[in-house]
This record gives structure tokens, sequence and C-alpha cells, in this order.
């Protein structure tokens, strides 16, 4: 009886995926809208979950001919309580979505609800990333040419000779010798045991028997010795296989300007900067390191924590943490090996003289060294430093800027700086 | 009063030819061997082997009560899994559809929050028939699940006249995974945006890919597809015929043949139609609408018998569990357990309850079997008069031929009693637009019987429930157009999504639909059309 009830739990479950997916895809443009709205009003931190769409449920209907309301019709319902026959009821107000009577035709009252679902954090960074890439000048660097490095993969039959595994062929060549002469070597030695048996018996044997097994022994040991000691069949190579390594190391500088100047607004506007491009180079690059630097008229490296956490006061010197940024890059990420991303942020509020420094200083020795590096300004007057920039990004391809002022405006500037190209949003 | 209660409904000649009506036993039969010693553990977390022990029982106690079925294949699944089997309507396989993602997604949603209870079980109309029981139910109910799915509905798929003729259960899931398949390769050649679009068209006409009368041919998978090819080459060829366009000869016969309509009658298989003589679909185009026409037919007799085919399986689960109770096989804490549950299902909560949404099919049906064996058993004068064929005869017999010869239409016009109609305390509401308050047009006393039993029955005929809309004719000389006929019922107009619906008949047929609403006058009423070109590809 058993075999009549059968466990099918292991067997697969989200069968359905295929269909979630093709349901997305549909549905992806209001999908991307609601996206939008939502990173709009989240926090930073909690910028990578899921999230609860909706979507109009006359949108997602599905068409089919059914009665509309008018003509005539007599419905049966259950329960009553009052009524007699020839009894009037005032029809229920509200079209419809009535309480009785819809029990044939329950789905034709359309409700203006949403259809909500809930988009998993997977999907939710999908569509968030949507068409964004790195700019082509990183992208044919890192994601087209990967590093492979070569492995021992085993023993092969072919190869080059200076790839010869002499044990393993001497091996192989003495397991066929062994194996190909093992039927003739067993009838040689009981062949030969006949024979020395006849010499020592009373009775010799027939001369022309004795020839005969004297003939027969001479050609098994000729064709055992014609056995090849060594066959092309016995050619071992080693064998090597090249492996893709992920080569996807990559540096990420955040820059902050916690002058006096710098608000908390602006400081929240240039944190919601900083995590979206984190959040993006995670989706490219296996291993980041972060690297933040603070900076006022002097620049240090700090934590997480103290960099968005800190407030100092007092003037603004920008140059100093593009030079402390040039530092650590010589110190300990060789631009051979990582993959170097600038972000800065600041109010623009800059030591007049000090902005045409740190113009040199991206042109000589940063921006040679990096992917890219984004400028984001997070008010709106424009200082000196904003026009040495503008100056800038004329020239150099990898080198972007944008002001943002306010909280909705992130999302899009970081969508314009990192739009793929070919593919313009 | 005399009796003037028409005679139930003999089973039409085709159907006894299908199947010669088995001598059914008077009464069940006698158990087998002695009392047990004790009744069946009852643990809440079920084994294997207690579940083929239950099942071992059941399955001895329904042979008795001559239930009829497939083989049974009881499947073991998780709650995840069944969301998956809800979202594909039930089938263990079908192709991929966008919808079927969102009733997932929406079932998902509303399990997850707990305002869904994930049906126990889901029982597929197969040869092996396939009952999935879920891993959560305790051994109450996966005892009560094995009665209700696997002999009820079984021997309800196996008995009934509908699904006898409409389905073929032995190639049901072969044919799905065929069009599995099939769309999946047509998505692999033509892009997941066609196949879409096709599919969401036919789906708009799911309804009207059925034929009412024709009955269906069984084709297996292996035929199916050797039949393809020649079928998709033979119905081009055929297509492109009627749309041929010959030199004209200036002679008389081209006139009449102008004035010749197509279709000759008006047809109402739409997808059927469209099928067969769109002219610029594809071939593969053709085969998704074929295949979506065919699962629609294999739908089709289960739409037709939802109170019928749920009060069985509910009937059967109460008769059998119970019998095995006085018999002594189960305990008292297992009963309590699958009788709390029952009473759920069949609960009818009254108009105006905040739960009401329409009569429950379990209970209906529940109900109606119950009381045919009670007429049958008990008979009161009452019941003399109005089931005189009934009253006083062997119950086993009765409960059958009503399960095998009728759909719901039928078969509530025919059996349901003035008992049924009391206890459930049945009225019925007039609603018609020319008058300014609804009118109630009979309750459940003498007088109203007749009527509500009438006017219960048309509720359930699908006939009546879905707009009867026909092809009308094609304008095969001028622009090719088609032209559909809505026929009006109680002058019940149609709901404005039709304009939708027509852009997707006007999607597969590839020139301008349109649509005719006539009233009982024969006069079109209202006229809506659209155009080839109106539905944006996705």
């Amino acid at each position: 009886m058993l075999q009549q009830i059968i466990d099918r739990r292991l067997a697969g479950k989200n069968k359905s995926i295929g269909n979630r997916e093709r349901f997305l895809r549909r549905y992806r443009g209001q999908l991307q809208e609601a996206v939008r709205r939502a990173v709009d009003q989240r926090g930073i931190r909690d910028i990578e979950r899921g999230e609860d769409i909706h979507l109009p449920k006359r949108d997602i209907n599905e068409p089919a001919f059914r009665h509309g309301a008018g003509g005539a019709r007599e419905l049966v319902h259950p329960g009553n309580q009052e009524y007699v026959r020839g009894d009037h009821i005032e029809r229920p107000q509200g079209g419809s979505g009535r309480g009785s009577g819809q029990g044939q035709a329950a789905d034709s009252g359309e409700g203006e609800d949403d259809f909500v679902f809930h988009l998993t954090k997977e999907e939710f960074m999908q569509i968030f990333f949507d068409d964004l890439a790195l700019p082509r000048l990183a992208r044919t660097q890192l994601a087209e040419t990967p590093e492979t490095k070569s492995h021992r993969a085993g023993f092969s039959n072919a190869g080059t000779p200076s790839n010869l595994s002499v044990i393993r062929s001497m091996r192989g060549a003495i397991g066929r010798r062994v194996a190909i002469g093992a039927g003739s070597r067993a009838e040689l030695a009981e062949l030969e045991a006949r024979l020395a048996a006849s010499v020592l018996a009373a009775e010799p044997l027939d001369a022309l028997v004795r020839d005969e097994l004297v003939a027969r022994i001479d050609a098994l040991r000729l064709r055992l010795r014609k056995i090849p000691y060594l066959d092309p069949i016995d050619l071992r190579y080693r064998n090597r296989v090249r492996v893709p390594v992920p080569t996807a190391k990559a540096v990420m500088f955040c820059l902050m300007d916690v002058s006096g100047s710098m608000d908390e607004a602006r400081k929240d506007l240039a944190k919601r900067f900083f995590i979206l491009l984190y959040l993006f180079l995670t989706r490219h690059y296996d291993k980041i390191d972060l690297v933040f630097i603070r900076h006022h008229t002097q620049a240090q490296e700090v934590d997480e924590e103290n960099f968005f956490r800190a407030r100092e006061t007092g003037g603004t010197v920008v140059s100093s943490a593009l030079v402390l940024m040039e530092e650590i890059i010589r110190e300990r990420y060789a631009p051979g090996e990582w993959n170097i991303y600038g972000a800065q942020a600041s109010d623009g509020d800059n030591w007049h003289h000090d902005s045409g420094r740190c113009r040199e200083l991206l042109t000589q020795s940063l921006l040679p060294k990096c992917r890219y590096f984004a400028y984001v300004q997070v008010a709106e007057e424009e200082q000196n430093l904003w026009e040495e920039y503008a100056r800038l990004q004329e020239v150099e391809r990898h080198f972007a800027m944008r002001k943002v002022t306010q909280a909705a405006q992130i999302y899009p500037v970081f969508r314009d700086l990192f739009k793929s190209e070919g593919a313009i949003a | 009063m005399t009796t003037s209660v028409a005679a139930p409904t003999r089973p039409s000649p085709a159907a006894r030819r299908l199947r010669p009506e088995r001598s059914l036993p008077a009464a069940p039969g006698p158990a087998v061997g002695s009392r047990p010693a004790g009744p069946l553990p009852d643990p809440s977390d079920w084994t294997f082997e207690l579940l083929a022990e239950y099942h071992e029982k059941i399955r001895a106690t329904a042979s008795r009560f001559a239930l009829d079925t497939y083989p049974n294949q009881l499947e073991v699944i998780t709650a995840e899994q069944m969301m998956d089997a809800y979202a594909s309507v039930g089938m263990p396989v079908n192709y991929r559809h966008w919808s079927y993602g969102k009733e997932f997604i929406a079932n998902e949603r509303s399990y997850r929050r707990g305002q869904m209870g994930l049906a126990y079980e889901i029982v597929i109309n197969s040869n092996p028939c396939i009952s999935y029981l879920m891993e959560e139910n305790t051994t109450a109910m996966q005892a009560l699940v094995i009665a209700h799915a696997a002999y009820g509905h079984n021997s309800f798929f196996k008995g009934n006249y509908l699904f006898r003729l409409w389905t073929d259960a032995s190639s049901i899931i072969d044919y799905l995974v065929y069009a599995r398949n099939y769309i999946a390769e047509c998505e692999e050649k033509h892009g997941m945006g066609a196949v879409e679009d096709v599919l969401d068209s036919c789906h708009a006409l799911q309804s009207y890919g059925v034929d009412r009368y024709h009955r269906p041919s069984k084709i297996s998978l292996a035929e199916e597809r050797t039949r393809r090819e020649d079928r998709l080459a033979y119905a081009q060829a055929q297509v492109n015929d009627i749309w041929r366009t010959l030199p004209k000869r200036p002679d008389r016969a081209d006139d009449i043949a102008e004035q010749k309509r197509f279709p000759s009658e008006p047809q109402e298989n739409l997808l059927y139609f469209i099928e067969k003589n769109a002219p610029l679909l594809e071939p593969w185009q053709r085969e998704i609408v074929r295949i979506v026409r065919k699962v629609a037919q294999y739908f089709y007799p289960q739409r037709q018998t939802q109170v019928m085919n749920e009060g069985w399986a509910t009937f059967w689960h109460y008769t059998l569990l119970n019998t095995l109770y006085d018999e002594g096989h189960l305990t008292d804490g297992l009963m309590i357990e699958w009788l709390k549950s029952h009473t759920n299902v069949i609960y009818q909560p009254p108009v105006g309850h905040p739960a009401y949404s329409g009569l429950n099919p379990y209970a209906l049906g529940f109900a109606m079997y119950t009381d045919i064996r009670r007429i049958c058993e008990q008979p009161t004068d009452e019941d003399r008069e109005f089931f005189p064929q009934l009253a006083g005869t062997p119950w086993l017999p009765a409960v059958h031929h009503a399960m095998r010869n009728f759909k719901d239409e039928s078969f509530i016009g025919q059996y349901l009693s003035p008992k049924v109609i009391r206890d459930l305390r049945l009225f019925a509401i007039v609603d018609d637009e020319h008058e300014e308050q609804l009118r109630v047009s009979a309750i459940h006393d003498g007088a109203g019987y007749r009527h509500l039993r009438e006017a219960l029955s048309h509720q359930y005929d699908l006939g009546n429930r879905e707009p009867d809309i026909q092809v009308w004719s094609v304008n095969l000389r001028g622009d090719r157009s088609l032209t559909l006929r809505h026929t009006r019922h109680h002058n019940r107009p149609l709901h404005d999504g039709a304009q939708e619906v027509l852009k997707h008949v006007a999607r597969l047929w590839g020139f301008g639909v349109n649509l005719e609403s006539v009233d009982a006058y024969g006069d079109v009423t209202t006229h809506w059309s659209a155009t080839a070109s109106e539905l944006v590809s996705t």
C-alpha cells in the first residue's frame, strides 16, 4: 500500500518563478516608477531591502466578456430573516459593490483597490540599478578581460612533450603489457610445464608432438616479445586549465567636507549619494574597500561611524583631502591591482586660492589612477570650486559632477551619472 | 395539491450507451472482518505508515458503498508547492504566463498575512487521480482529505456524465506537458512578447473557447505530436482557400457566392473559429489558440458541476468517516477534529453577513445529497408529493444516479427539496432596472418552493451566467471584418470591459472586429468595434 503515497515535498518548489518573472517583466514600467518613489522616501541604512509595490487593479485586469449592471435578473440568497413574498427592498447604494447579489458575479465588481505585492530585495535592487552601468572606460578593463590563472587539472592524453608525465605514461604501459600478454603468458607457462614434465617422465613424448610443442612455445615467446614496451596510447600529459579569477578588487574613496557650513541636511544628501554608489559598486565587485576621508582645513581618514556622525567647525581646504587620498593610494592601493573610485561631496565652499590647486591635483595625479571620479555639490550656488571643476569636466571623460539640493534629486542624478552608454534613459 | 412533479430526467441514450449503469447494490456492503480491538492511533503528526493504514480502511469502506474510482495517487506536498499548484489552475504542470504569476503573488500575499488558509487538498481529474495532501495537515485532516478527494471527487470524475463526455483523464497531464513545451519553444523562436500577446488575447476569450454541444475527440500525446505538423499545414491551406481571390468571372454564379454568408450558421466557439479561419495567424499562433481552447474545454465540466462535485465529495467524507467510526476504527478525538473543519466548510453565512459571498457550493451540495438520502430512508408526506420516485427507495442507487446524470443546473432543478430550501432559508430577489426597488419574488414557503428551485437552477446555468456571444458573420468581399453578436438575455447589457476584449479579438483576427448587442426584438442596440492595431504589443 505504501507506494500509493508519494512524498513530493522535495520535488522542487518555486515552480511559479517563471510566471513571476513574466509578471514583473510585463509591469516593468510601473515597477521602476514605484522603486523610484520608494527610494526617495527611504532612509539610507535600509535602502537594501524589498518593497511593497502597489499596482492599480485596473492595470492588471484581464478582460473578459461579462454582464454589466442593468437588465433584469433574479438571484437566490440564503438566510432570509424578515422578508415575505412581494416585499420591496431599497436598492443598495454604491453601484456594483453591493453586499448581496454579487454571488454569481463575484469578480465583476471592480474595486479601485491596488494590487499589492512584495518585491524581494534582489528584485528591488535589480530594478533599482536597471540599465545603469559603469562608465565604458572602467567596464572594458574589468568585466570583459577577466584575469585567469592556470590550474592543474589531472592528466590528458594529448599535450606538448614538455608536459609529458613519465611516471603516468610508464604506469599505463606496464598495465597494458600485463593485460595484453596475460593470455599468451598463461599458455606459455602451461606448455613449458608439459615439456619439462615429458623430459622427466618415463615415457618420452612422440617426436612429432614434441616438435609441435616446441614450435608453439617459440611462437608464443615471439608474440610476447612483440608487445611494445611503450605505445603512443600510453602517453599521458599533465593537464592544465585556465580558470578565471575574480580580479575585482575595488576601493572607493569617500571624500566629504565636514566644515561648519555643511549642516545635517547637506551631510544627509552626501550620505545618500555615497550609499548609492557603494551599493552600485557592490553589484560589480566581489570585494570593495571603503576609505572615508573627511576634511575641513585638514583631512583625516576615519571610520564610517565618524565619517557620517562627527561634525567639525572652521574653514575649508578641499585640496587637503585630495592630497591624503593620493597618499593612501600610493601606500595601499596600487592602481595596477585596484579599481579606484572617488566620490567627493561638498557644499562648494572652499578657500578661494585652493580651488585651482584641487583641479591640478585631480588632473595630474588622481584622475589617471581612478576609474571614475564623481563630484556632488550639495548646495545651489556656484563658487570657485564648481567653476574649476567645470573646466575639468570638459576635458576629462571619467570625471563627472552634478548638483543636488534635495533628497529626491539624488537618485535621478545618480542614474544620470551612471547611465549605461548607448542606452540613454 | 396533486403530484404534478416531473419525473427525474432519465440519462440520455448517449450517456447510457457510453456507460451502461452498473447494477448498484441497494444497500452498502457489510463490514469485512470482526470489529477491531481498538481504533487506529491518532497522533497529530502523521507518518507514511499511518496514512497507508487509514487509506486502506477508507478504501475498503468506499468500495462497500460502490464508489468507483480511478487508481489513486496520493502526493504529500508543502505549503509552497500548494501555492504553486494554485497558481497553475491546480494542475501539476502548465505553460508559463504572467497571469499565473499574478495569481501566485496574490495567493502568497494573503496566505502570508493569514487572510487565507490554503485548501487542505487539490485533486486532479487525471488517471491515475492525483490528490495533493498538504504536509501541515494533522492525521485527522489527512484522513478527511483522503476520503474527500481520493474517493469523493475521484468517483465524481469517473462517474459524472459531463466528465465522461468532455474530458479525457488519461491524457490531460501529457497534453499539458506538451502545451508547456510547445509554448516554451515558441517563446524561444518568436520571443516572449509575441507569445504573451497571443496568450493574452486567447485568455480574454477563454470562456468562449468551448464546444457546448459537440463532443471533442480524445487524442493522446503521441498522436497529437505526429498530427500537429499535418494539421498546421492543412489549416493554413484551408485558411488560404477561404481568402483566395480568384480573378472574377462575370457570370451569375459569382453573385450567388457573394450573397452566401460566412459562417453559414452562427458559431459559439470563438476560439475554434479563429483558429480555423483567422486569415493572418501564423501556424504556431494557431497552435497556441488551440492549446488554450483545449485547456478551457477540459475545465468546462468543472465549471458546470461545482455544487454537485463539492457536495458529493463532502457527503462521502462525512459518510465514510462516520461509518468507520461506527465500526470502531476511529477515535473520538479524531472525529471531533475533522468534524470541526467539516462544519467550517459547510458553513453558509446568511445574506448581509460580512462573510457572505453567495451560496456556498459545499453547503448546498452537501445538504442536497444528505437530503436525497433522508428522502429515501425517512420520507415525509411532503417528500412523497415532491419526490414520488425517490421516497422509500434504496438510497445508494439514488445518490449515485443523482451524481452521474446531472450538472448543477439540472441537479438543482431536479433535487432541491423543500426541506433544504427551508433549512437554508432561501429567498429570491428580482433586480429589474425598470423597477424602483428590488422585489422579493419567492421565499421558503409552500408557494415559493418551485419558483425558488427554478430560479436557483437558472442561476447555475452557465448560459445565463455568461453573456451569449457568437460569431455572426465575416465580410468576405470587403474589409474582411468579423462581426460578433451578443444576444441579450433578460435585457442584461454587456460590461464596459467588452471593448477591451474586442481589441484582443481584433488582434487575433488581424482585421477589424465589430460586436453588436441585440435585444429581445432582434434590434441592434449597442455597437462596439475595434481595429487590429489597437493593442500595443508587449
